[in-house]
């Protein structure tokens, strides 16, 4: 039987790593991240995880070694949070490119300056165009079931993609919450071996990220392009199988009341909790109002979007972070562009909340509710909003 | 690769473009890079070889006749090679169609 135990969300990710025979862990640590690989560093070192764990000197250097690891076949798993996603930059566009396997939690949390250790969105939407998988959870069990999930989608034959599964920093990586551990047999029936098709191997020499002139270059970012659109179908399977397993189901977008509902919230991450009690209390009042939570970030779940929304005449969307000088909130931007070539389309009213850890509560979900009706029907002449600055 | 680089589509590439057989690179055709291409007056020719020594390519080696002459299928028009050698066999003039 699988035991439901309280756990702080990070341990609970470290130990998912360790249920799913990581075979190498390449880490620097930064908050608030550092429990996640604190934790794997004493199971490995307690010999608990019998795995390799490279304790690199910044996360340039980690992802440098996630990179080898993978490509010799090897089971791979790191983390890292804000200015460490920033320095790994180049190379995250190197493990897509090269498709390799790498999985990596990424605890959400604001970029400098002002220094900020706490929670938004800016960190994850700066490596949107890397070619990684990016999953976003909400609470501890989906981080718990969809690090597991990351495995099993990024090694599929069909897929071969390094994959983000991202958690709200503090908010999710630092509070305790009852999880439920499946079982270790359950575990290794879901994730079979990894089994990278071309591994770096001295009985038969391959060379990885080679140089390609401009007659394959396009040709090779095609290849990358086709299988992170075609990944959708893996993901959709995995989570259904997953489901048949464990008895957890997830989808893309994800619907709470909403269908039929004319005014819809989209959230994406964590804060998607505080905001279903939010639509709770505005139900009970007698408000036709209903959520969406973005589920996937890439690929992007257009169908299922277009889906979800379908009945209403109003959405909001909740954006963590600011496109500076842009359309306003990256998922909002890309929620409008999904839909402008619809016949029929919802208006989209953008905001901007809960920029580095600012709280929003449901007072505030409620009011940002009630807002949002309001700039749909009179209009706006400003490209997004943004809630809670004071003036 | 059976096929030449121009006719690979992208189904034809290993994931990532991983290059699974040596000597890949050498169907790369640097030349067309060009816009100079060296020229040759060999009687001035001495067989130093210094040219071949000094091209960043390495793409000149000696013709049937011993002379020092660059492969231009690889040859990149940098004109090193026109600039290092000693008795001046070799000029670059424009690539003209």
């Amino acid at each position: 039987m699988a035991t439901r135990i309280g756990v702080e969300v990070s341990i609970a990710v470290a130990d998912a790593v360790k249920m799913c025979n990581v075979d190498v862990v390449a880490a620097y640590p930064i908050t608030p991240q550092t429990h996640i690989v604190e934790h794997l560093a004493e199971l490995v070192a307690n010999g608990e995880l019998d795995a390799e764990y490279i304790p690199v000197e910044s996360e340039h250097s980690a992802m440098s070694a996630c990179l080898g690891s993978a490509a010799s076949g090897a089971r791979t798993f790191t983390a890292t949070s804000s200015q460490g996603l920033a320095l790994m930059n180049e190379v995250l566009y190197v493990a897509s490119g090269m498709r390799l396997p790498v999985i990596m939690a990424v605890a959400n949390r604001a970029l400098s300056a002002p220094l900020s250790i706490w929670c938004d969105h800016s960190d994850m939407m700066s490596v949107r165009d890397t070619g990684w998988i990016q999953i976003v959870t909400e609470n501890g069990q989906q981080v718990v079931d969809n690090t597991i999930i990351a495995f099993r989608i990024a090694e599929d034959p069909r897929v071969l993609l390094p994959t983000m599964v991202h958690l709200d920093g503090f908010n999710l990586t630092h509070v305790i919450e009852p999880i439920i551990f499946p079982e270790q047999a359950e575990v290794d029936k879901f994730l079979p071996k990894n089994r990278f098709p071309l591994p770096l191997n001295p009985d038969r020499p391959v060379a990885m990220g080679d140089f390609a002139p401009p007659a394959i270059f396009m040709e090779t970012k095609w290849a990358q392009e086709v299988n992170l659109r075609n990944s959708r179908k893996v993901i959709l399977q995995v989570w259904d199988e997953f489901n048949k397993i464990f008895g957890r189901q997830y989808y893309p977008v994800e619907k709470y009341h909403s269908d039929g509902a004319k005014v819809l919230l989209m959230t994406m991450g964590s804060s998607g909790e505080t905001a279903s009690v939010a639509i709770d209390e505005l139900r009970d009042e007698g408000m036709d109002v209903g959520q969406v939570r973005l589920r996937l970030w890439r690929p992007f779940p257009f169908e299922e979007l277009r889906e979800a929304i379908k009945d209403a005449d109003v959405l909001i969307v909740m954006d963590r972070a600011i496109s500076f000088g842009g359309p306003g909130g990256p998922v909002a931007s890309e929620v409008k562009a999904a839909l402008y070539n619809q016949a029929k389309r919802p208006k989209v009213v953008s905001f901007v909340i809960s920029l580095g850890g600012r709280d929003t509560t449901v007072a505030g979900f409620k009011d940002i509710v009630r807002k949002g009706v309001e700039i749909a029907a009179r209009g706006s002449k400003n490209e997004y909003e943004i809630y809670g600055v004071r003036e | 690769m059976a096929k030449s680089e121009n006719e690979l589509t992208w189904k034809d590439l290993e994931i990532g473009c991983i290059v699974t057989a040596p000597g890949s690179a050498r169907q790369y055709e640097s030349g067309t890079w060009r816009s100079q291409r060296p020229t040759y007056d060999f009687n001035k020719c001495i067989k130093c070889g210094l040219c071949a020594l000094y091209c960043p390519e390495g793409c000149i080696g000696q013709n049937k006749d011993g002379n020092f002459e660059a492969d231009l299928f690889y040859c990149k028009g940098c004109g090193v090679c026109a600039r290092e050698c000693w008795t001046r066999v070799i000029k670059m003039v424009e690539e003209v169609e």
